[in-house]
């Protein structure tokens, strides 16, 4: 028992970092995590083996965040904290690309690196608060699109923009951290 | 304007919404004749169907990393 709180002790900061990256608020991912914590402590016995513990966690966690989702749902659908439409910065008046996207070469390559992953969760570290909230409900939590719009009451339209907007801004960022050449990844 | 006829922003779009749900004949239709037209936004097919899996890939890289 006194190992499997020294691994779940362990684990928490690993925890700590996706339960912010899907509320953006320090506050409830702290309480997420608890939550999570405690539920894994109540019924160690669930846990079949060591390896899987992670995943396990991972498991609980996520219902924690869709409970934390639920119970601040009007104040998430109400921020207003994300900036002027990346839209006007990639497209000209007439909706041309201002600079033609690149090739971004060899897909596999990229995929099997880890570097690439690190890249790829610092930039989504880098989306503004909404549309990073509802990026991960998406991808990470794997919420479908008409959950998304139910437990934040926005409509469709709102949703596959903002997802949109998330997506492109994703995407300029992988183009200046990884595919550019300059490695975010190498940095931190 | 054409009926069919859509621009780089709205098609970027278009894409995104084409990977999760089938969209209307007209807007498929649409696509496709940008797509035969434009050189960039073949790209973003391709950009976008490799952030997709990368995302899938992230998502089991933060269980198992």
């Amino acid at each position: 028992m006194a190992d499997f709180s020294a691994e779940l002790e362990r684990l928490r900061p690993q925890l700590l970092k996706y339960a912010r990256l899907q509320l953006r608020n320090a506050a409830w991912a702290e309480d997420a995590v608890s939550d999570t914590l405690l539920a894994a402590i109540e019924r160690p016995q669930t846990f079949a083996g060591q390896s899987q513990l992670k995943t396990w966690l991972i498991g609980i966690l996520k219902h924690k965040l869709i409970d934390q989702i639920r119970r601040n749902s009007r104040e998430l659908s109400t921020t207003r904290e994300d900036d002027e439409p990346i839209e006007d910065e990639l497209f000209d008046s007439t909706g041309h690309w201002r600079d033609q996207p690149q090739d971004w070469g060899d897909p596999e390559h990229a995929l099997r690196q880890v570097d690439f992953m690190r890249v790829l969760e610092a930039c989504v570290e880098l989306l503004p608060g909404q549309q990073g909230r509802l990026f991960m409900m998406r991808e990470w939590l794997e919420l479908e699109t008409d959950e998304i719009c139910k437990e934040l009451a926005i409509s469709p339209t709102n949703l596959w923009v903002m997802l949109h907007r998330a997506r492109l801004r994703l995407r300029e960022c992988l183009q200046l951290n990884w595919f550019s050449g300059a490695q975010l990844a190498k940095e931190s | 304007m054409s009926l069919l006829k859509r621009t780089c922003k709205e098609v970027s779009l278009l894409v995104m919404q084409a990977q999760e749900l089938q969209l209307p004949w007209r807007e498929r239709l649409a696509l496709r004749l940008h797509m035969m037209a434009c050189d960039a936004c073949p790209r973003i097919v391709d950009q976008l169907a490799l952030m997709r899996r990368a995302t899938e890939r992230w998502r089991s890289y933060s269980e198992n990393e």
